[in-house]
């Protein structure tokens, strides 16, 4: 039958984890198993054909971009802990933190969830969200829906708006700037139960 | 030494006298005793105790996971438009285009369905709200209590030392010879309560099978002898039951029936949402069904081809099931000659865990005749019923059904329905699927089955960019408008 902690055991790492992600263990414990079931044909990693099988992420106009989220430049397979850390940037906000504590910045905080965001467009990660790259996002969000010439109109406005330093391109403060009425916690935050 | 080798000899003839008398013959007479829902009582009884003793430790140990049958978020059922209006209402602009953070919509809608979906919580088996003291269906078991798991123990002993070999002698004594039943009987003692040694439980497995379903070969070849005329089909019908009602017995099925008014009558089709190859068993139990299915080899295929010399089953080869038509043409033959048996259909296509009810194939719904809906609903918590293919082979699953405590199971026939004009194949079968949803207390889902293998199609993703497009291009022809009115002015 087990003691308390024999499902833990299945967790590498999984106090350090905890430290950095933000999650408890309860929470570990219930993304494992998802993993887990993920994982179909139990490799132990995911690839990317096992993020495409699920048909709410296919259906999603950004979805490629989400899963490449996942996958750190180079790599074609994610294992646990760079599952978790990922999601862990959807966890909601923690407000009463402890304010004086060395602890690092955790996931979830507002600056790394705008991150996060951020880099859905910057695809080349190199800072800045280009006229190119805006277009690449709008082209992925609405299809055939609307002509070429409504596309460059809106990516242009979209531009004018946010770019202040008038180089032609978003960077991320800028990115920040735009969306700071936002309340970002709520938009960009997963609720687990308990 | 004597005294002790008599009370040995008298509790095995009253073993055997109990084996028989009890289960064997009423199980060929289809009679029940009562006593299968009098332990079905006890055993919830039990288990409610069990859960409330569960419940109660949780409270102690908080980092103890409480399972959650409904996915493991909290989603917002808002549509896309809605989401996106919160969104954009805290920028400053009015009726404003493209904002940045529309992407933000997606991506949380993105990384909710990598958290949980509602497809692949389907295709595994139902997490409990309580917990059946089977270790199999709670995957965050923790230790909780002493007297837990002493009643742990003593279930695992009953269930394999007890009903395991039960349930093997009732297969065992299709055969009429009281000889052999003796000899099996006492096979399924020895290797009961002696230690399993894996050996032996596997022949002791191939020995039932062969037995039990040797008589079903036997009895329908011997009918086939007969000419076509009544008496046949009343022949065929008693051997097919009996063969059912034994296999039923033997996985300690109870099965409740509702609505028996509206069974299925000949020449019609019976649909039914599917959660495992038993629930054939759990149909024929209560009438003869015709079954559609592939032409298998080896003994699947002996059996096939021996059940439909008594009575028309439609077996399909191979070839004949990729092409629509053959398959189509054929079931429409058999249900236009109004004399044969219901033809048993399963439009899901694949088995569902039965929490839920997913797309029901139009290919069905095409042939024409009348639809006879069947509900099926599996009771969780005295036994997972469900057949996750990819986890567990037959041979497992089999194993797994027979060592759990009982399978209890509500079948409800639902009136017929037939096509109305104006429908066409896929809005007749997305309305036979809600009515069985709704009779059988499961979420009716549009998700077609088969996603448990392949990928979705991209009408959908065009779908979500229909919907989005019609929120950026109302905005921006609003703006438009706005701009242009500046202008003029």
């Amino acid at each position: 039958m087990g003691s308390s902690s024999s499902s833990r055991n299945k967790i590498p790492n999984a106090q350090e984890l905890m430290d950095q992600t933000g999650f408890s263990s309860a929470h570990l414990l219930r993304l494992r198993d998802r993993f887990e079931s993920l994982d179909r044909n139990n490799r132990g990693y995911l690839s990317r054909d096992d993020f495409e099988a699920l048909g709410g992420l296919a259906m999603n106009p950004i979805g490629g971009r989400i899963i490449e989220a996942f996958f750190s430049s180079g790599q074609d397979t994610v294992d646990f802990s760079s599952f978790v850390r990922i999601l862990a940037h959807f966890r909601p906000t923690d407000r009463n933190r402890n304010k004086e504590g060395t602890q690092q910045e955790l996931p979830s905080s507002r600056t790394r969830k705008l991150k996060f965001a951020f880099q859905l467009y910057d695809l080349d990660r190199d800072g800045k969200i280009s006229r190119e790259e805006l277009l690449q996002v709008l082209r992925a969000m609405l299809g055939l829906q609307v002509t070429e010439e409504q596309l460059q109109s809106i990516a242009e406005r979209a531009i004018q708006e946010a770019d202040l330093d008038k180089d032609d391109a978003i960077s991320f403060d800028e990115f920040k700037k735009s969306l700071e009425k936002m309340d970002i916690d709520t938009k960009m935050s997963v609720s687990f139960l308990k | 030494m004597e005294d002790l080798w008599t009370v040995a000899v008298a509790v095995f003839q009253l073993w055997i006298f109990v084996v028989v008398f009890f289960i064997t013959l009423p199980a060929m007479f289809g009679l029940s005793l009562g006593v299968t829902s009098v332990y079905i009582q006890i055993l919830v009884k039990l288990l409610e105790w069990a859960t409330i003793r569960i419940q109660r430790g949780r409270q102690e140990q908080p980092s103890v996971p409480a399972p959650l049958p409904n996915g493991i978020i909290e989603r917002a059922e808002g549509s896309m438009e809605e989401e996106m209006e919160q969104l954009r209402r805290s920028r400053s602009l009015e009726g404003g285009e493209f904002a940045l953070s529309d992407a933000l919509y997606f991506c949380k809608k993105g990384l909710e369905s990598i958290v949980d979906d509602q497809v692949t919580q389907r295709f595994s088996s139902e997490e409990l709200a309580s917990w059946n003291l089977l270790t199999r269906t709670n995957q965050n078991f923790r230790y909780i209590s002493l007297r837990l798991t002493i009643f742990w123990g003593i279930g695992v002993f009953v269930r394999y030392c007890v009903l395991f070999p039960l349930r093997s002698v009732c297969h065992s004594s299709t055969s009429h010879l009281p000889g052999e039943a003796l000899i099996s009987a006492l096979l399924a003692f020895a290797t009961g309560t002696a230690a399993l040694t894996a050996v032996k439980q596997f022949s002791q497995r191939i020995t039932l099978a062969i037995i039990g379903l040797s008589w079903l070969v036997i009895g329908t070849t011997l009918v086939g002898f007969l000419p076509e005329n009544s008496v046949k089909y009343w022949l065929s019908e008693v051997v097919h039951l009996t063969c059912y009602r034994i296999c039923a017995r033997a996985l300690s099925a109870t099965i409740r029936y509702h609505n028996k008014e509206n069974r299925p009558q000949k020449g019609g089709i019976c649909v039914a949402n599917h959660t495992t190859p038993i629930d054939v068993v759990i149909l024929a139990n209560d009438g003869c069904y015709a079954m559609v299915g592939q032409i298998h080899g080896g003994l699947m295929g002996v059996i096939q081809r021996s059940m439909v010399r008594s009575c028309p089953h439609v077996w399909f080869e191979r070839s004949e099931m990729k092409d629509r038509h053959a398959v189509t043409s054929r079931l429409r033959a058999h249900v236009a000659a109004k004399t044969k048996l219901p033809i048993l259909i399963f439009p899901e296509g694949t088995c569902i865990n039965n929490t839920s009810v997913m797309m029901f194939k139009k290919g069905s719904f095409e042939i024409g005749g009348t639809i006879h809906p069947v509900a099926i609903k599996y009771d969780p918590r005295l036994g997972d019923a469900f057949w996750n293919s990819s986890k567990y082979n037959m041979v497992s699953y089999l194993l797994r059904t027979m060592t759990s405590w009982a399978i209890v199971v509500n079948v409800w026939y639902l009136p017929p329905m037939t096509i109305q004009d104006g429908e066409d194949a896929v809005q007749f079968a997305n309305r036979v699927k809600s009515a069985v949803a709704c009779r059988g207390g499961l979420l009716d889902l549009a998700w077609d089955g088969s996603l448990k293998r392949g990928k979705v199609k991209d009408a959908y993703k065009e779908e979500q960019q229909k919907m989005y497009s019609r929120v950026i291009v109302r905005q921006n022809s609003i703006s438009a408008t706005h701009t242009r009115r500046d202008d003029q002015s």
